[in-house]
């Protein structure tokens, strides 16, 4: 394996405000990498600092072995973006807006002919080539995009958020282009979301970024492993009764978030009734019991105390702050 | 060069798929030359300029043409930065003063074409081409307005992030050029102490060379208005590169 992107010690401050903390990490070739988090943890400023939109306040970093500050054309040329925005000329056809970015990259004529038709295929958008993009579906356009971001055969993609604001059914549809793809192609694909589970599927190994920092990175097995078994949630009007009932060696972790209790241990099914024996016995009243698989948002909250719920909301409360502050 | 023809075939595409916008701007000049030319045409007096009015107006209509044009396609920027297709451009490896001169030659070629059928159209109400250098003159000074004004366009977008700005861009300064540039009435014929005003106007020198061109009169010497448009045209062209290259994304 040898390393696609490396990342050191990279950091950015806005003024005050640090949006990326001191990360590193390398990701590997081949590998499909998600960066997860709430808005506003950073994602999109560190992938704006790695394809050289954005430069770093200190820190380095490599993509293909080229210094992103050094060299930006260099980066430039080996890197595919999609970025959150959309960003198609409305007014051109599909074929145009691929034509556009060949000439942009210096394809020749021939090549940039037959390789966007073979990617206007692949992306089932070649009866509709010859139509202005304004008549496109959101989904049509974020696979267009995809398919622009390939035609210089990139050896990394960058996908900010592709999956924003589409339907349940199309982003599945997207997921699938996308696993193809790094498959058939072998590229490194780089992408950030706040979808737990399209990480989870389909991710080699993730990042959690929160405040700018990198607070966990693993495959998704390892992160969810690493919860130390299934998670049950109690919810009582008494919480703090159930986590001091709850101190038994064969229970991993107890804790408290609100009015619920989040519990982990291995093979639930067989523990949770002795659980409920010993919350009647202790006369802890009991709202409701779930049990469930851990998932990349009980990795989540166990590093963080919040759910990416929450922690969107807190991050739009300090933006909120921080724009007036800067506004007056 | 396949960088700017690329930046440059875009503009043109777009161009020609916008019908209601060049029917729209073709529209205020064309009306301003019927309704000012053949209402005014019997009562101005134009000493020593000769001619008529209409034909006087002519090359005023051309040169407003271009420069409206030629301002808006600059500043069009604003919406390829909202529509986030600027990013696609910045991103790419291609350096900031390609794109940006075949977004100005883009421009420039638009407003061109624009000012053109007002031409066509002032065959039909006077206008008598007889001599083919002058109109070649009179199409050079076109072409170095539109360059002019698209990078001035340029410079300006560079500078904001959004339309809100663009009315009073137009109105204060935009429309003032236009009003100070004697495509209305000749220069002469304001009070003495405008008459500097005048002469700082950079449309001033385009619109009588123009002039020159299509009748063969002017007030300033064609020469001078060759000299001062296309030092006007140079600079702005370095301005619109030199504030184009310090866009963010």
């Amino acid at each position: 394996m040898t390393v696609a992107i490396h990342i050191e010690n990279l950091t950015r401050r806005f003024n005050d405000l640090v949006a990326v903390d001191n990360i590193s990490f390398d990701i590997e070739h081949g590998e499909i990498f998600g960066l997860l988090g709430p808005n506003g943890a950073g994602k999109t400023t560190t992938l704006s600092m790695l394809s050289t939109m954005l430069k770093p306040t200190s820190g380095s970093a490599t993509v293909n072995g080229i210094d992103i500050e050094r060299d930006e054309d260099g980066v430039r040329k080996s890197i595919g973006i999609v970025f959150q925005d959309q960003s198609l000329d409305e007014e051109l056809t599909a074929w145009e807006n691929m034509d556009f970015h060949g000439r942009l990259y210096r394809i020749p004529a021939d090549i940039r002919k037959q390789r966007i038709t073979e990617l206007l295929r692949l992306v089932e958008l070649e009866d509709r080539q010859h139509d202005i993009v304004k008549t496109f579906s959101g989904g049509m356009r974020r696979r267009l995009e995809i398919a622009r971001g390939l035609l210089h055969h990139p050896s990394v993609l960058f996908l900010d958020e592709p999956t924003l604001g589409l339907d349940p059914q199309t982003r599945n549809h997207l997921w699938q282009y996308i696993a193809t793809l790094a498959r058939e192609k072998g590229i490194t694909i780089i992408l950030t979301t706040h979808y737990m589970d399209e990480a989870d599927r389909l991710c080699n190994r993730i990042a959690i970024i929160d405040h700018g920092k990198i607070i966990a990175l693993d495959t998704p097995k390892n992160l969810k492993d690493g919860i130390g078994g299934d998670v049950v949630t109690i919810r009582s009007p008494d919480p703090a009764a159930i986590v001091a009932a709850l101190a038994e060696p064969w229970i991993s972790r107890v804790e408290q978030h609100n009015d619920e209790v989040i519990v982990s241990l291995k093979n639930a099914e067989q523990h949770i009734s002795t659980i409920v024996t010993l919350l009647n016995t202790k006369q802890v009243p009991i709202e409701s019991i779930a049990i469930h698989k851990p998932t990349l948002e009980d990795v989540f909250l166990s590093f963080t105390g919040k759910t990416i719920r929450e922690e969107e909301a807190d991050h739009k409360t300090n933006m909120r702050m921080y724009q007036k502050m800067v506004r007056h | 060069m396949d960088i700017i023809y690329t930046i440059w075939l875009r503009n043109m595409k777009r161009y020609i798929r916008s019908k209601s916008r060049i029917i729209g701007s073709i529209s205020m000049p064309l009306f301003f030359l019927l309704f000012l030319g053949f209402g005014l045409n019997s009562v101005v007096q134009l000493p020593g300029i000769g001619g008529n009015y209409i034909v006087f107006l002519i090359p005023g209509m051309v040169a407003m043409s271009v420069l409206f044009t030629s301002v808006f396609s600059g500043i069009q920027i604003i919406w390829d930065k909202q529509f986030g297709f600027l990013k696609e451009t910045l991103v790419a490896p291609v350096s900031r003063l390609e794109i940006m001169l075949g977004q100005t030659l883009g421009g420039a070629t638009t407003a061109v074409l624009q000012g053109f059928m007002i031409l066509i159209l002032s065959l039909f109400i006077g206008l008598h081409v007889s001599n083919p250098v002058g109109f070649l003159i009179a199409l050079g000074f076109m072409i170095m307005i539109g360059i002019s004004f698209t990078a001035f366009g340029i410079a300006i977008a560079s500078r904001m992030e959004d339309m809100t700005g663009f009315q009073l861009i137009m109105n204060f300064v935009v429309f003032p050029i236009f009003g100070l540039s004697g495509a209305l009435f000749p220069i002469s014929s304001l009070p003495a102490w405008m008459g500097p005003v005048t002469l700082i106007d950079p449309l001033t020198y385009g619109v009588e060379g123009i002039r020159y061109g299509l009748t063969g009169v002017s007030q300033v010497n064609p020469l001078i208005c060759f000299a001062v448009i296309g030092v006007f045209s140079i600079m702005m062209t370095v301005l619109g590169a030199f504030l184009f290259r310090k866009i963010k994304f």
